[in-house]
């Protein structure tokens, strides 16, 4: 099969749904000329032309509220801002607006908009340009949320939510464009709501999701070494969650690692956290424990930037923990 | 000034509709301070001619992005006064089915999406239907309603700037009530005015007396037809007045009972249509009367269906949060 790089597997996604569907467009800072800042969208205006790639002025209020006002009448768009640390400029159409379009008319109208943006660090961006903040969006009811980890799942994902008549948040991550991964030729599609097993084990679950996976995947190489199989369970998406593939895994480990790059407090591993000690109590035996980005700004210098997040090497160490009888305290 | 001649039966038909989102309104706050009608209460009194003016220049295709005083763009959009009346007292057979209440409500068939509990959110939502107009439905038109409070927000200058990059056929209609809840347009902006703010985005702007429905009828009509055309938005201020306090029991501190009274008496909007009719067009006592029973019949109509919708159920309340995949093409 062939490898395709992440960005690829994006704008490979766009091209095809664009193709399939005239009312599918592209909106957002940078998108047209050079194909986004991180070349997500390369190749759709020569294809498509600037009435369905359109570039816009730096206005991430109007990007998101222009899309969705256009979505609502029934066009599908994909409507980018470039960071998601740039939400905070268009948080009202996230928190009020598309997210409760469907609910609050009971149904009557609704918003079938994806909002493509990307978080993370690594490429030293300084704290108001490498953060996770999809806890902040997980929490407002209405609103799916999407993180794909590889090339192969940012596609099949991406085609689902522009056919999901609802409002998703698709974030990318900008340390995942440039890795590579096989992606058939032929057409295919991901649900939204369905973990992957992206490892298999039987003595820990690393629950996880973007680009920790990686992090989880090298741990679970060297541990296997020392005779420990961590199984890796990739969310995908976070909204909605699917609870029954965790409950699968952790009924036959009996152990979790929760990890993500955002920051520990308050973040979305403290809510899968209390779903399985909620319902799967039983089933453990280890306290569920929680690798996480440290509660700071993400710092700049290379260092600090990847010591304040989940490492391989931070997972290795709480998985040797709670496997040895012990506890694992992030 | 462009548009159709108003002859005696539009003038009337104006007339009309500013009369039943008035009794409309009125019977809301009756049924409000039994208890009946729940919610925060936005009314619209005093600018009925904004809506009327404004949506008469429209058809039932055309899209408006409304706010949170929303009933008059509502009614003069043609929506179902039942299930408005419905909605604000939280029944199923309101337009949301009772969860959305009186900041939110919709009338998608006529072109209304959504009424908005966030003020200068309309701006960027209704370019957006503008922005859906000029790719997928040539011909249609959007309208963004906005306050003076809304137009101090930055979606103001977002909205504005893309609308006219992208000539987008949106009309922004700036209902300049004079009054933020407690804060005027003199302590909340340098200039008193939002019209001659166009120019800066190359957007040709009007400022029209918002309680002559006449004025902003051609204003509007002169606005659809250039947004029609393709040549791009319009900024229209209406200069007009909120008769009531900003919510029912607002207690008005911040303007004198004088300075209400004055407006009442000499520029309502309906009061001034009713005089206009009576001396240029030969309207009698007679025929103001009928009119005026009628309307009180379909609003008493609204009530009692609305009274007799069961509330929305608590075992609903999940309902919608997503909507379902629809079948493909």
């Amino acid at each position: 099969m062939k490898k395709i790089m992440y960005r690829e597997a994006i704008s490979s996604a766009l091209a095809e749904e664009m193709r399939r569907d005239g009312r599918v467009f592209v909106m957002g800072e940078d998108v047209a000329v050079v194909g986004g800042v991180y070349k997500a969208t390369r190749g759709l205006l020569e294809e498509f032309g600037p009435e369905r790639v359109r570039n816009t002025p730096l206005s991430e209020l109007a990007i998101a509220g222009v899309a969705a006002g256009a979505a609502m009448c029934g066009a599908r768009p994909v409507a980018e801002i470039m960071h998601i640390d740039f939400m905070g400029c268009c948080m009202d159409i996230m928190l009020n607006q598309i997210s409760k379009m469907c609910y609050k008319t009971n149904g009557r109208v609704h918003v079938p908009l994806v909002i493509r943006t990307q978080g993370g660090r690594g490429r030293s961006n300084g704290c108001t340009q490498s953060q996770s903040l999809e806890a902040l969006f997980t929490h407002i009811p209405g609103l799916k949320v999407v993180m794909p980890a590889t090339p192969y799942d940012a596609k099949g994902l991406l085609k689902s939510a522009i056919r999901d008549e609802n409002p998703v948040l698709f974030i990318e991550h900008k340390g995942l464009y440039q890795t590579r991964g096989e992606v058939p030729e032929e057409e295919y599609l991901i649900p939204l709501g369905r973990a992957d097993v992206k490892r298999w084990g039987r003595d820990v679950t690393i629950i996880t999701y973007s680009k920790t996976v990686l992090a989880a995947m090298a741990a679970a190489e060297k541990l296997s070494e020392q005779g420990i199989e961590a199984e890796v369970l990739d969310l995908r998406c976070l909204v909605p969650l699917d609870f029954e593939t965790i409950a699968q895994s952790v009924e036959k480990t009996g152990r979790v690692i929760v990890a993500h790059e955002a920051c520990r407090r308050g973040g979305y591993g403290a809510e899968v956290a209390a779903e399985i000690g909620e319902r799967l109590f039983d089933e453990l035996d280890a306290p569920v424990c929680r690798v996480c980005g440290a509660d700071i700004p993400v710092p700049n210098a290379t260092l600090p930037e990847q010591e304040s997040a989940p490492t391989a090497e931070k997972l290795i160490r709480a998985a040797q923990e709670i496997c040895q009888g012990g506890r694992h305290i992030g | 000034m462009s548009g159709e001649k108003l002859d005696r039966a539009a003038l009337v038909e104006m007339y009309r509709t500013m009369r039943l989102i008035r009794t409309f309104e009125e019977t809301a706050v009756d049924y409000f301070k039994q208890g009946l009608v729940i919610g925060n209460m936005h009314m619209y009194v005093g600018e009925e001619a904004v809506a009327t003016g404004v949506c008469r220049a429209l058809t039932r295709e055309d899209y408006v992005a409304s706010t949170h005083r929303c009933d008059g763009h509502l009614i003069a959009k043609g929506a179902d006064i039942n299930a408005m009346m419905a909605e604000l007292m939280g029944r199923q057979g309101g337009c949301c089915g009772g969860r959305a209440g009186k900041m939110h409500q919709t009338a998608p068939e006529v072109g209304l999406m959504s009424a908005n509990g966030i003020v200068g959110a309309s701006l960027t939502l209704g370019t957006g239907h503008a922005l859906y107009c000029a790719m997928f439905a040539p011909g249609r038109v959007s309208v963004a309603f906005f306050g003076d409070g809304g137009g101090n927000q930055g979606a103001f200058h977002e909205a504005l700037n893309l609308a006219a990059l992208w000539k987008l056929p949106v009309i922004f209609v700036c209902e300049n009530n004079h009054y933020a809840i407690s804060t005027s347009v003199e302590t909340s902006t340098a200039l008193g005015t939002f019209y001659q703010r166009g120019a800066s985005y190359g957007i040709p702007g009007v400022k029209v007396n918002g309680n002559d429905v006449i004025q902003v009828y051609q204003a509007a009509q002169a606005a659809v037809d250039r947004a029609r055309r393709g040549e791009g938005p319009t900024l229209i201020e209406c200069d007009t007045y909120r008769l009531r306090g900003h919510h029912e029991g607002d207690e008005q501190t911040y303007r004198t009972k004088e300075e209400v009274a004055q407006v009442r008496l000499h520029n309502d909007c309906i009061l001034r249509m009713c005089q206009l009719l009576r001396e240029e067009m030969g309207w009698t006592e007679q025929e103001d009367r009928e009119l005026l029973q009628e309307v009180e019949r379909q609003v008493e109509a609204a009530v009692e269906f609305a009274r007799n919708s069961p509330p929305m159920a608590v075992e609903d309340m999940e309902e919608n949060l997503f909507i379902s995949a629809k079948e493909e093409g």
